[in-house]
């Protein structure tokens, strides 16, 4: 214990000393050291990516072999299907681009449906639709936890605090959406509806009672009076994880009415931005529908020829929403939603006219 | 629905971190001991010096093993209750019931309890607990 008698002033040198040494290895190192911290903040979100993608691939297995009762194991199959890829037509000449992706979509959708009806035998149309959704909730987390990962292992290999920085601002979008296709994947297996089929719900709601008939493709259309005027009715058909083909589907009903519409009405779940509150409806001009572009294409297209004004009602909802089993608020907000298209169809077209109102979005589980 | 449970290799924290925070959480038991020995032989200013070194390596330490068993329990997929509304449109019976598979809205089920109508499907919802942060702006 002898040093004890002299340790003031030893442990004021110690103080010294590594308070110098800290700042001259914060003067050549701070850049590194910060980029090992940024790298651990990214590693940590790649294992958290990681685990979901796992679970992703997990619970699409287990649906699988619940609902589809495989003879063999469906696991390496599945492996392949996470690995799909699209490639996307050739654009140095755009003149008819539109046609070629839609048919390049009806390819990979054809391909995927017969994949999933080979991984699970005894699954109906509307399992098939369902299990096809799951699998592409897990397929798109792959795709997100690779292209991370191949980010964060060419950060760490150059060490260029540049690629690490732009990904590390990012992931908390990353990780949003992420998180969102998670939720997704339960919604896709077990059938619930998800804040997308806000537009489907409401075509639902209208149509409900009335005879439905089948329009190219993969919708349904029913003629309705509403405020004195016949609205036709378009979704895609239910209650099976579908999004259909509204473009189709707008074009065959106007065509068949020789273009005598008076109005198309769309209604879509419309993504929020930060502060509007979930479940807000507003209402605008133009054909309201994502997707890569194709639908929204032919929609223009007819309405053009036929000089048809077009209206859209969107129901306000972040991307977590949009893919995760319906909110509340979403669910209440479709008999406002109902009242603004009325008050649209009041205001814009006169009694005995015919209108188009589309319920865009993903109708799983939701009927008609 | 029930929650899912970590994996067992994301149940498990860091061999090497644990390690780290161990031999922090060791020396620092140290520091505080030769805090009390220092004390008693009179060094008063050393004493003082050894006690706060010794409780800020225990707070860290503490609040390492914290925060990774945080980041441990964060790796799971929350699945939120859904439920679904049944109503009879004759009489207006109305009963909120948890979300069976196989549910969808608008699907007719069993007949009305009070009358022969048959049951429909009207809403299929989660509800959110915790309340969106307001910015006033």
């Amino acid at each position: 214990m002898a040093f004890l008698a002299t340790g003031g002033d030893i442990i004021s040198q110690i103080i010294y000393a590594a308070s110098m040494m800290l700042f001259v290895v914060f003067m050549f190192y701070g850049q590194r050291i910060q980029m090992y911290v940024m790298i651990r903040e990214v590693e940590a979100s790649l294992y958290k990516l990681k685990f979901i993608k796992e679970e992703g691939r997990k619970i699409a297995i287990e649906t699988l072999k619940e609902i589809g009762k495989p003879t063999v194991d469906p696991s390496a199959r599945v492996d392949r299907f996470l690995e799909y890829f699209t490639i996307s037509p050739q654009s140095m000449d755009p003149a008819g681009i539109v046609y070629k992706l839609d048919h390049i979509l009806d390819v990979r959708d054809t391909r995927l449906k017969d994949e999933v009806k080979l991984m699970a035998p005894a699954s109906d149309e509307i399992q098939v639709n369902n299990l096809e959704n799951t699998l592409e909730a897990a397929m798109a987390l792959t795709y997100i936890y690779k292209v991370v990962r191949h980010y964060y292992i060419q950060g760490k290999k150059t060490l260029s605090l540049y690629t690490i920085m732009q990904l590390q601002m990012i992931l908390p979008l990353v990780m949003k959406e992420a998180e969102a296709y998670a939720s997704a994947l339960k919604a896709f297996a077990y059938g619930q509806p998800i804040g997308d089929g806000a537009g489907p719900l409401v075509a639902a709601k209208l149509m409900y009672g009335y005879e439905n008939r089948k329009v190219p493709k993969d919708c349904v259309v029913a003629t309705v009076p509403i405020e004195g005027r016949t609205a036709l009715i378009i979704k895609a058909e239910g209650p099976g994880g579908n999004v259909g083909k509204p473009g189709d589907a707008v074009q065959t009903v106007i065509e068949e009415n020789e273009g005598k519409i008076a109005n198309v009405i769309m209604i879509d779940a419309g993504l929020k931005l930060e502060g509007e509150i979930v479940g807000e409806i507003s209402d605008g001009i133009g054909a309201a529908i994502g997707g890569p572009g194709v639908d929204q294409y032919k929609i223009e297209e007819s309405i053009a020829k036929y000089q048809i004004p077009i209206n859209a009602v969107i129901v306000k909802e972040d991307i977590g929403d949009a893919v995760s089993p319906m909110r509340k608020e979403i669910s209440d907000s479709i008999d406002k939603v109902i009242e603004r298209v009325k008050n649209v169809i009041l205001e814009r077209t006169k009694e005995g006219d015919k209108i188009i109102i589309v319920g865009v979005g993903n109708t799983i589980g939701i009927g008609q | 629905m029930e929650e899912t449970k970590p994996t067992s290799t994301a149940d498990k924290i860091s061999t090497y971190l644990v390690t780290i925070i161990m031999i922090v959480l060791a020396l620092s038991i140290v520091a505080l001991l030769w805090s009390v020995m220092a004390f008693s032989a009179g060094q008063v200013e050393y004493a003082g010096f050894l006690l706060i070194v010794g409780f800020m390596a225990m707070a860290l330490s503490v609040y390492m093993l914290f925060q990774s068993k945080r980041r441990v329990s964060n790796l799971k997929i929350d699945t939120p209750k859904t439920m679904t509304t049944v109503e009879c449109k004759k009489c207006g019976i109305k009963t909120v019931r948890e979300f069976q598979r196989g549910d969808y809205v608008y699907k007719e089920l069993e007949k009305c309890q009070k009358c022969d109508d048959k049951m429909l499907v009207t809403a299929i919802y989660r509800e959110v607990k915790e309340k969106e942060k307001v910015y006033n702006v």
